[in-house]
Formats: structure tokens, sequence, C-alpha cells
């Protein structure tokens, strides 16, 4: 027994754009006649030829994938990169036009949780019906009933029909059927964007128990990096029907995330005439940001230089300049803040060199918002412009430090090393 | 090369259908059978006895019209027994042509988003049909018992026995044609609203509400190529002992099925891996 899960070789579908045929018997015969009799087909634009008319699309164009047994696979692209219809083509809802895919072991699919739930059924009955859409037996169902009931938190109403179910109960029912399945590939679309917190933690840990635990292989789609990052030991990212990047689901989520940012060479922005949301930028207006080096990349020991330009309208005296950081999926890292500024009181123009000290932050790469603000006795403080554009950088750890340091993993541990634990006495 | 359990791969065979997979979903054949009966009474006043109203109701005007307005001769059996012998099987059939070419588009939910063997679905539905079938006929039973004690005699005798083979040509004609339509509703919808009403008017062209005897001579060959129309004179002359025995036409009707069920299956395995992107 080999120990590949599933292999995809040169997967290829392509959908017809548009309106399917003529849509009725009628219109497509009536084009069939004319074509026929070497006439005009009366059911095309003016413009278009017969072959022109059902324009295609690939959704994806030329997958090649191998799947280890065992492995948490995350599948992240925007929408429309072909992660649903890969893993309808792997589900076999719908078949490929091109291409093969091997498989090894029983697949359980959740495109969907409580596929084929009907409302009129008792919450019991629709687990028999659920397990059995997804392949068990009556038998297996019952071996696992107790544990499905128990899983679900819903044995109160197990036997009252689903229709009366909140969508909470409904989808936790759903989730556990599916995750008892004896399968030993487990497909999910997005599943856990429901349930409440709690229930999400319980099904992140089942899949986890389910990948690591008992070495089922796991497919999972999902726009939240975070269970990405938790969830899975590697990560793939699609976009327009290709695979652009196999590896890590850090690299690959930073690949996601950065998809239109460039390579961190640019250090000059300028915010002059963009859009502000809110009222922002009514009487302080940030006109320019410049990063004090020849690019964005930086490393956790040198200090981040900058200079923002900018104009008051009013005088100020409790004005102050705010660097908000966020890992390059938008999670927030953290903020820094300048004291009240002392120059910037009275109107007109202005600028602020200033320097950064990144060395918290660890290897990745991440945005800066940055902002200008009033802050009040209490401590409140008010937002008065804020730049419109994030302004990305890369921070690489410098090489001596890591060698007495552990290797950073962010699935743990965010992406915030505070300085070392000071020693008051060791015996 | 290695083991694997299995392969997707773009092309499909003409008759590319796993019988050995699908018998493994037998458990969800039933359950669906299961679900259908059970769900299709649910909150309504009278429940499963719509399954012996329906049949009565459409008997009695069916005695009313064209027993005695039309006066069309049911060759010497009682009118209520003849028409609710000929109408339990008729309705049979209509109901798993009509169900199974509205499966796809019905049931288009799950199939998006989950796999099974796509003929659990039509097999399903003319599995849930039998059961209405055999309520009809332990009232048909129990109505003749009733006849025969008040002096009325039938020529029931071994022959009976055919009946359970036309109960089984009725499901895989209705299944094969079934299928058919359900292969061309995916894409036409409108082919739905014609079955309905083509289904009506196969009735008149199929002695339900009359008999074969009424058919002139020279029409006869002709009219007894309706693959059904053989099938309720086995059927009535089974369970009822009236009319004849067509058995050559009755053989051609089973070819027909055959053909029908074949055709419906090679169309259906051609189009049930991609429907989901058309329906």
């Amino acid at each position: 027994m080999s120990d590949t899960a599933i292999k995809i070789e040169n997967l290829k579908k392509q959908y017809h754009l548009g309106a399917i045929g003529g849509a009725t018997l009628r219109g497509e015969l009536q084009s069939w006649w004319a074509r026929k009799q070497g006439k005009e087909d009366p059911n095309l634009r003016i413009d278009q030829s017969y072959g022109e008319r059902n324009e295609t699309f690939w959704a994806l164009d030329g997958i090649n994938l191998e799947v280890k047994k065992g492995e948490a696979l995350g599948i992240i692209g925007t929408n429309g990169a072909g992660k649903s219809t890969l893993l309808k083509i792997l589900s076999r809802v719908t078949a490929p036009t091109e291409g093969d895919i091997w498989i090894n072991g029983r697949i359980a699919s959740m495109l969907e949780v409580g596929t084929g739930f009907h409302g009129e059924l008792t919450g019991r009955e629709n687990v028999y019906m659920n397990g059995a859409i997804l392949g068990m037996s009556r038998k297996e169902v019952d071996a696992k009933m107790e544990s499905i009931i128990e899983f679900s938190e819903c044995r109160q109403f197990i036997d009252t029909p689903v229709k009366r179910y909140s969508s909470g109960m409904y989808v936790k029912l759903a989730f556990s059927v599916a995750s008892h399945l004896d399968s030993d590939i487990l497909i999910m679309d997005e599943v856990l964007a429901v349930g409440d917190m709690a229930f999400q933690k319980k099904c992140l840990g089942r899949m986890e128990e389910a990948a690591e635990g008992e070495g089922r292989t796991v497919l999972y789609v999902s726009h939240n990096m975070t269970t990405i990052r938790t969830l899975c030991n590697r990560c793939i990212v699609l976009d327009k029907g290709h695979l652009i990047y196999d590896g890590t689901p850090e690299k690959a989520i930073e690949i996601y995330s950065n998809h239109n940012m460039g390579d961190y060479t640019q250090t000059h922005y300028e915010f002059d005439g963009m859009a502000r949301r809110d009222n922002l930028g009514n009487l302080e207006y940030i006109h320019s940001f410049d990063f004090l080096h020849d690019s964005a990349a930086f490393s956790s020991d040198e200090l981040i230089k900058f200079k923002v330009e900018w104009t008051g309208q009013v005088r100020r005296d409790n004005l102050h300049f705010r660097i908000a950081i966020r890992q390059a999926d938008s999670t927030n890292v953290g903020m820094g803040e300048t004291t009240i500024l002392q120059k910037a009181v009275e109107a007109g123009n202005h600028s602020i060199t200033g320097c950064f000290d990144p060395s918290m932050l660890t290897e990745g790469n991440y945005v800066m918002v940055i902002s200008l603000n009033l802050i009040d006795r209490t401590s409140r403080s008010e937002m008065r412009d804020e730049a419109p554009v994030l302004i990305p950088f890369s921070i690489t750890e410098n090489l001596h430090l890591r060698e007495e340091r552990s290797r950073w993993i962010r699935k743990y541990w965010g992406s915030v090393r505070f300085p070392d634990i000071q020693i008051i006495e060791e015996k | 090369m290695e083991q694997y359990t299995t392969h997707i791969k773009s092309k499909t065979g003409w008759f590319d259908v796993d019988l050995k997979e699908l018998y493994q979903y037998k458990d969800l054949i039933f359950l669906f059978v299961k679900r259908n009966f059970s769900t299709r009474y649910k909150q309504t006043i009278l429940g499963p006895l719509w399954v012996i109203i329906n049949p009565l109701l459409t008997v009695t005007l069916y005695a009313l019209v064209f027993g005695n307005i039309a006066g069309l001769s049911t060759d010497g059996s009682p009118q209520f027994v003849f028409y609710l012998c000929s109408n339990a099987l008729w309705a049979y059939f209509a109901a798993c042509i009509t169900t199974t070419s509205n499966t796809f588009v019905t049931n288009a939910g799950i199939l998006g988003k989950v796999y099974f063997p796509r003929l659990v679905m039509p097999i399903s539905a003319v599995l849930t049909g039998i059961f209405d079938l055999l309520i009809q006929i332990a009232m048909l039973v129990l109505i003749m018992v009733g006849y025969a004690i008040t002096g009325t005699s039938f020529g029931t005798d071994w022959h009976v026995l055919l009946a359970p083979v036309v109960m089984l040509q009725t499901a895989l004609i209705g299944l094969g044609f079934g299928i058919i339509i359900a292969a061309l509703t995916t894409k036409y919808r409108d082919l739905a609203v014609l079955v309905t009403f083509g289904v009506q008017l196969w009735m008149y062209a199929s002695p339900v509400v009359y008999t074969t005897s009424q058919i002139p001579e020279k029409l006869y060959g002709i009219y007894m190529l309706n693959p059904l129309a053989p099938m309720i004179t086995v059927w009535r002359y089974a369970i009822i002992g009236s009319g004849t025995f067509p058995l050559g036409y009755w053989g051609i009707s089973w070819l027909v099925t055959i053909l029908v069920l074949v055709i419906g299956v090679v169309l259906f395995s051609r189009i049930e891996k991609t429907f989901m992107d058309t329906v």
C-alpha cells in the first residue's frame, strides 16, 4: 500500500459562459435546422459566428497535485480561483473535462453541512439519512449514533423534526454526522463558519484529531487564515485555475494575502486626493509617507526610519501619530504611537521624521496603517486622518540572534516575540 | 502502478454503470423510499388515507363519466372493480414517469453537494410508488371479495401469478422512460410540462377506461404496439380474469421495455457525471 492518498494529474475543468445551448429544445432545434440548411442561426447575436457562441472558461487549468496520507492540506485562493470546483470534482459531484484523479480510500465530503437533511424528518432519522448519503451503512450509523448525538449537543431535540431546529443546531448535528464517518479522506469547504465559538473550537479539535491522531487526510478550503494556520500542515494557493504555490501554510498565506502587494521595493507613498473613509482628513490631512531606506524589507534589529508629511488647519495641543501593525492577512498585531506632537500645534504644513523599533516582530510580512489621532485627558482617542492604503513591509530576523532562540512557529505563538525573560535567580 | 480505490476520469464509457456500487448503497435506496413515503403526508388532515381516497375519487369519476354517461363497455365486469384495477396500474406507471423525470431538478440541492450513485434517486422513486400500488391492490381485493359475497363471480385463476410480473414490467418501463426524460429535463425544463400532459394523453391511448375489444379490428395490430396496452390487458386478465391474454403482443411489449430501460441507463450514465453543470 502506498502512502499517497490523492494523485491529481493535469486536471482541467471547463465551463461555458452565458446561457447553455438554446435553453429550450425548440431553440436548439431551430438553430440546428438553420445550420443544417446553411442559413444563419436565428439564435445568435449578429456579430457572432457559431463557434463563438459558447464562450468557455477554464475553472481549473492543469492542476497537478499529490497528497500523502495523513496530510492536512489547506486550499486557499481568491473567489473564483477554482477551489470549490476542485473539491466538487474530488467529491465526484461533477466530472473533470480533462485529466485524471486517483484516490486511495473512502472520501467523505462536506461541501455543505446538512446535505440531504429533510425538514420533516426528526434529527435521528436525518442522521441515518445523512449517514447513508455519505456512504455509511445502517449498522455503522447504529454503532456511532450515541457518539454522534453526544458530539452534536442536540440530545434533547434528537426526536424533533429538524425544521424546528435553530440554524446552529442544524449545523452541529450535520457536522457531527460527517465527522464520525470512517473515511480516509475528509473534504471540507468552509463548514466551520457556522456554529458558536465553543462548537467551532470543538470541530477544529475533531479535525486535528482526524489528521494527526487517526492519520486521515484532510482537505480544507477556507478564507479564514487562522484556521488554515492551526489545522493544516501543508497549503496550496490557487489563482485563476492554476496552482501557484504548494508548501507551508505560513508561506501560502503570505502569498495569498500579498497577492497584489509587490516585493517591498516601494518606499514612497502619496495619499493626496485619495478618498478617506467617514469624515477623516477634513482638518488634519496626511500627504505622504516615506521609508528612509532603500526598500521596505527590514531586519528585526534595525530601526525603521520614516517621514510623514501632513497639513493641519487648526491649532491642536493633543495630536499624536500612530502606526498600527497587522499581519499580511490583516490579523491585528499591535500598535505604537508617538507622544503628543509638540511642534504640531499650529495650523500649517508639518512633517515628522521618526523611527519605529520592530525588534518584537518575528520574521514575516506585515502592513502598517498610519494615522493621526487626538487624545483627550481620559485617554480616549479620536482619529483625525488615516492613510487610505496599507503600507507593506517585511521583517527578517537577524541570523546571529536565531542561534540561541527557538525557531518561531506562528501557529502557536502569533507574531510578537517579547523581550527575553530575565532570570532573577537560578538554582 | 500502485493500487488506487477510485479513479476519476474525464471520459465516460457508453455503459458506465457500476451496479456493484449501486448495491452498496442499498441502505440509501431504502432510506429514500422511507423518507419519500413518510414525509409525503406529514401535516395533512387525512394523512396516508389519501392513498385510498385518491383512487376511490378517480374511479368514481371514471364510473360516472365513462361507464354511465359515455356508456363504454367493461366486458361484463363490475365497473367499479374494472376501473379500480386498471387505474391502479396506470397510476403507478404515471407516478414512475413523472417522479423519476423530475428527480434531477427537484434534488439538485443534494446532488450538487455530495456523491452517491445517481441511479439511487430514480430507483427509490419507483420503489416508493410500489407501496401505493400494493395498498390499492389490497383495497381492490377487499372490494372484489365484497362483490363475490353478493353473488358476482370473477374469472380469477392461477393467472393471477402474472400480476407481479406485470408490476415488475411497469416499474422497469416507468423507470426507463423516466430516466430518459430525466436526462433530457436537466437541459430542457419544459419537457417536464410536456410529460404531465403526455402521460394523460397516453392514458387515453391505452385500455385504461375501455377494453381492447372496442378497438376496430384493422387498428388492433398497431394499437397493441403501445407497450402499455398489452400490459394493462394482461394485468386485468390476471387479476379480475376479464378480457384476453395477448401473449405475442406482451412479448413485444417486454422487448420494448428492455430496450427503453437500456437506452435510459446508457443516456443516464452519459449525463450523470456532468448534469450538475447544466441543471
